[in-house]
């Protein structure tokens, strides 16, 4: 139980999605004009993935490692398509409003990552719950976002207007007022000495690509299965040298009891 | 024609995918620190988009409308074009070396870009058929292009400004955006 707490506080603080590894960009500038559509598409991303960590973390055995991203690919794309006909079915307004980003959550770094880098390690259990602690890290980092854009945009928060209509800085609701928020946010990120991907000192991941999408290289998937085989022949070698000092331990110890009692006969 | 030139314009400079529509910003801030790598990475995006754009008409048209499976674009779409852009990567690389030296490194990349699935569901909302579904795919690749290539020259030439130290790194890349996605606003009054 322990370790699921600690991997909410690690979703939620320590690797924060977006303001420490700064993963899914292109829904965090663009989805967020208004708070609601902020918890929206991060409550969206959340159910996914959930669902995507229990399933790859509960089939990580059965699926073999070189088709393991278009496995992966198959089952994120599956549970968007479920959590897209959902919203159109339970929350039109939401679904027109975030519109084209319900279905590009599948190409959403963070899903893929944390399949890579937790759940295709790590229990369905504690699968699930960094699935919970990432998504609602995300939901926090879109929703504060959202929430600056909107008071200074369109000056409300969740829909409640208190600024006159004199005082609005409409930029801010439109595109370029996405770029300037963010830019602002990674430049106090700095000035804090806070850590984040921009300044290089986020926490490196377990992974050869350090799930940082933006200095992907397209190659790093490959590199990335190369390293996993390496930590697992030299898991393998470990142990396979533990057996054998076990069982040289074991031969000796036998061999040991097999002369005492033949020099006590003497 | 007209309409076929409205498509390309709309998609290329009004609609800008990047700066407007926020697709495929991994690529437009990780590609973009030199001219000649955005240049490849533009030029890869273009080619793979509009191939995309040809054979996710041709399925959805052929295969998910006659058999009713509409709700399985996402799946089928994405599916599709990662089997293209490896399949792409294997031809260029045992027939048309020359390209996939200039290309190849950019490919796998793409695969996960917004970009390019964005396109293809933008087709299938829009309801393109054929021919203006690979005009919208070849503007959207153009307007990624031109973007990434203007944000990578801008980028070599501030290099060695004198910005505040809070504001190396990212966040001048994001103010640079910004600006940049402001002067593509006035495109806005280009078509009506």
């Amino acid at each position: 139980m322990n370790k699921c707490v600690e991997r909410i506080y690690n979703g939620i603080i320590k690797e924060n999605p977006t303001f420490v590894l700064m993963l899914g960009m292109c829904p965090t500038l663009a989805v967020t004009t208004t708070a609601i559509n902020g918890v929206g598409m991060g409550l969206s991303t959340t159910a996914v993935l959930v669902f995507s960590n229990l399933i790859i973390s509960a089939l990580r055995n059965i699926i073999p490692d070189r088709v393991r991203i278009p496995a992966y690919i198959v089952i994120v794309a599956s549970l968007v398509t479920i959590v897209q006909l959902l919203l159109q079915a339970f929350v039109r307004s939401l679904y027109s409003s975030l519109g084209i980003f319900i279905p590009l959550i599948v190409v959403n770094c963070i899903i893929l990552g944390r399949a890579e880098a937790y759940a295709a390690k790590n229990g369905p259990i504690e699968s699930a719950f960094d699935g919970i602690g990432m998504g609602l890290g995300f939901t926090v980092g879109l929703t504060s976002i959202a929430i600056v854009r909107e008071i200074l945009g369109a000056g409300a928060v969740f829909g409640f207007t208190f600024v006159p209509e004199d005082f609005r800085i409409t930029i801010f609701g439109l595109a370029p007022g996405a770029f300037f928020v963010l830019a602002v946010l990674t430049a106090l990120q700095n000035l804090a000495k806070a850590p984040s991907a921009t300044n290089g000192s986020a926490p490196q991941s377990a992974l050869a690509c350090g799930g940082n999408c933006a200095s992907c290289h397209g190659s790093a998937c490959m590199s990335n299965h190369a390293e996993l085989e390496a930590i697992r022949e030299k898991a393998e070698a470990e142990a396979a040298a533990k057996k054998k000092a076990a069982a040289e331990k074991a031969a000796a110890a036998n061999a040991a009891g097999q002369n005492a009692p033949a020099g006590r006969k003497e | 024609m007209k309409e076929l030139i409205l498509v390309i314009v709309g998609a290329a400079l009004v609609n800008n995918i990047i700066l407007s529509q926020f697709q495929g910003l991994c690529p437009f801030l990780g590609v973009s620190k030199k001219v000649d790598t955005s240049l490849g990475m533009g030029g890869a995006v273009i080619f793979v988009i509009v191939l995309a754009s040809i054979v996710t008409n041709l399925i959805y048209t052929f295969v998910l409308v006659p058999f009713k499976v509409t709700y399985l674009q996402t799946i089928a779409f994405i599916l599709v074009i990662a089997a293209l852009v490896q399949f792409v990567e294997m031809f260029l690389k045992k027939n048309v070396p020359s390209l996939y030296q200039a290309l190849g490194v950019f490919l796998p990349l793409i695969t996960t870009n917004c970009a390019v699935l964005g396109s293809a569901l933008t087709n299938v909302q829009k309801e393109y058929n054929f021919i203006l579904s690979v005009a919208n795919g070849f503007g959207t690749a153009v307007g990624f292009t031109v973007a990434i290539v203007l944000l990578a020259s801008i980028r070599e030439s501030i290099e060695d400004n004198d910005i505040p130290f809070n504001f190396q790194g990212s966040p001048i890349v994001l103010i640079t955006s910004g600006l940049m996605a402001i002067a593509f606003m006035g495109f806005s009054g280009l078509i009506k």
